[in-house]
């Protein structure tokens, strides 16, 4: 892969092939000892949807939350290395800066406001937009998101996960974010809500044309929709590549989609090979 | 009956300065988790402050009202910024004892300033009586219970309608998932400050035009332990509910039985409630999906 020369920084000239999200070598440690990403680079190219892929502890939830500002309010620091959003380094600003140039994050677990209606959680999430633009905003996502519209005045505490996960991302376009980062959407939801939310992303990348980097555990689910795949493995990333090319790759398919090449029950000698060809990945 | 009536009118005055207190309280609980000891004091700060452009520097009421608004937050700013702030992340315990500290602080620099003894200062609220059901009532206390009853429901509007008083309860609610939406964490907690210090000022001021410019006004901060401990300590309606109730339950207990002894039942109500609803009877509850 070639990346783009570097070109002085003109606001508004970014084009269709520049990536919009950059991260380069980027290092973190949490508590000043805990090593979680050791020179993670990766590219968000403009209006496509990356998926990050990978395992328990990988760094991938590390990786939005540092690129989302958000390290500092759990005693995590980049050391090493920077975040190039939209041609400006992001790298030392803080959340509230990140989020006005356009950089929305979608946490794990959904975090919706418990105590605050539908109406008043979209209302949070255009904060910094200023009175006018709200309204325009609340229709955009009412229009995109039906059901929230019919709820509006319902506690959000009350909702069911899919009714909450919907407005926990409902909640982050009203930033109107570029890039729509989103942190396992799919966690403990019904497999038919689980599609039912992908189709949306899918759905707001195409109609909006809005680039969306997106965590999951449900590699398979998250290679369907998406165009870009990166799989991390102890915070670097191991395999990059097209997604449709990832998801017929033989180690993909082994380690995170859990098709065997040969199907069927595996012998404690693959086993064996199979931890050793994993390590060295 | 006219005696009953009067009580309420009375308990109902001071119910209502109590909820404006307890309101500055739940504020900074809410939004920034630290139980402020040093309400009263800002009660006393804002009586003075007023007094002062009041009666020393002679402004006009609105002016005045002005002068001692803006003291006010600029007063619950700089407590934030330069007391408060560094001390994000310590315990609570830690923060409690600080807000102590600060109390005395506010005293002492009153003291320091106006000396101990009662200052005077002219009555803003017309002092006749007028007849209510049968009974004369100071048109004071009526009046206080109106200006307050308006302040309180500026508050909640500001909460439920304005994005910066949605923003506050995001933050109370779930601070990162506030970050994520551009929210300054920071610059909530200094206008929760702000706010607490306003609505304090404007108690201090109603209380010291019902009884006098006086050092005793910061004891009254003390019973906004039980008004907030019945209301619950995150709950702006329980604030009302909270003042409303032990100030007609001084007044009935004043009246009916001794005087002395209503100085002691809002504290007995303080055990009770913490024996039977730790969380306060309208307190938010925890809500937990299954």
């Amino acid at each position: 892969m070639t990346g783009p020369a570097v070109a002085p920084v003109v606001a508004g000239s970014t084009t269709a092939t520049t990536d919009l999200l950059t991260i380069n070598n980027l290092e973190v440690i949490y508590d000043d000892v805990i090593l979680v990403l050791r020179g993670l680079s990766l590219a968000v190219p403009a209006g496509q949807i990356v998926a990050l892929l990978g395992s328990n502890g990988a760094g991938k939830s590390t990786t939005l939350k540092a690129v989302s500002g958000l390290l500092p309010t759990e005693h995590g620091e980049v050391t090493d290395g920077s975040i190039i959003f939209d041609g400006e380094d992001v790298t030392r600003l803080d959340a509230a800066s990140r989020v006005k140039r356009g950089l929305s994050l979608c946490m794990e677990g959904r975090h919706v406001f418990e105590h605050l209606t539908i109406y008043e959680n979209l209302v949070a999430g255009a904060y910094f937009r200023g009175r006018a633009d709200t309204a325009a905003d609340l229709d955009m996502v009412f229009d995109l998101l039906p059901k929230l519209a019919d709820m509006r005045a319902r506690i959000a505490g009350y909702l069911s996960g899919g009714e909450q996960q919907m407005l926990a991302i409902g909640r982050a376009l009203m930033a109107r974010p570029k890039l729509l980062m989103l942190d396992e959407p799919s966690l403990g939801l019904a497999p038919l809500l689980v599609q039912d939310i992908f189709a949306f992303i899918k759905r707001i990348n195409a109609q909006m044309g809005l680039t969306v980097l997106v965590i999951e555990q449900n590699a398979r689910r998250a290679l369907e929709i998406a165009d870009r795949g990166y799989i991390m493995e102890q915070g670097r990333v191991v395999l990059e590549g097209v997604a449709d090319e990832l998801r017929d790759n033989p180690d993909v398919k082994e380690f995170y989609l859990g098709l065997g090449e040969s199907g069927g029950r595996k012998s404690f000698r693959e086993v064996k090979h199979y931890k050793r060809r994993k390590r060295w990945l | 009956m006219s005696n009953f009536i009067s009580l309420v009118v009375y308990g109902l005055a001071d119910g209502a300065i109590l909820a404006l207190s307890a309101l500055g309280f739940v504020l900074i609980y809410k939004s920034t988790r630290v139980i402020n000891f040093a309400q009263g004091e800002f009660l006393l700060v804002g009586a003075y402050m007023f007094y002062t452009s009041f009666v020393l520097l002679r402004l006009p009421l609105i002016l005045a009202t002005v002068f001692g608004v803006l003291v006010a937050t600029a007063l619950g700013l700089v407590v934030e910024r330069f007391v408060l702030r560094p001390l994000i992340g310590e315990s609570a315990l830690s923060v409690i004892m600080v807000t102590i500290g600060l109390s005395s602080v506010l005293k002492a620099v009153i003291q320091l300033f106006f000396g101990t003894s009662v200052r005077e200062q002219p009555p803003i609220l017309p002092t006749s009586r007028v007849s209510v059901l049968g009974a004369t009532v100071p048109l004071n206390r009526l009046l206080v219970i109106v200006i307050a009853a308006g302040v309180l429901a500026a508050f909640t509007r500001f909460f439920t309608r304005s994005r910066h008083g949605v923003a506050m309860r995001a933050v109370a609610d779930d601070q990162q998932a506030a970050l994520t939406m551009g929210i300054s964490v920071p610059r909530v907690f200094a206008m929760a400050w702000a706010l607490a210090a306003v609505s304090a000022l404007i108690a201090g001021v109603l209380l010291a035009d019902l009884s006098a410019v006086e050092q005793n006004i910061a004891n009254f901060g003390l019973i906004v332990f039980p008004v907030v401990i019945l209301g619950g300590l995150d709950s702006v309606p329980g604030t009302i509910v909270g003042g409303l109730t032990i100030g007609l339950l001084k007044q009935f207990v004043s009246g009916y039985a001794d005087p002395g002894l209503a100085e002691v039942v809002p504290y007995l109500v303080l055990v009770a409630i913490l024996l039977v609803r730790p969380y306060g009877v309208f307190g938010e509850t925890r809500i937990e999906r299954v």
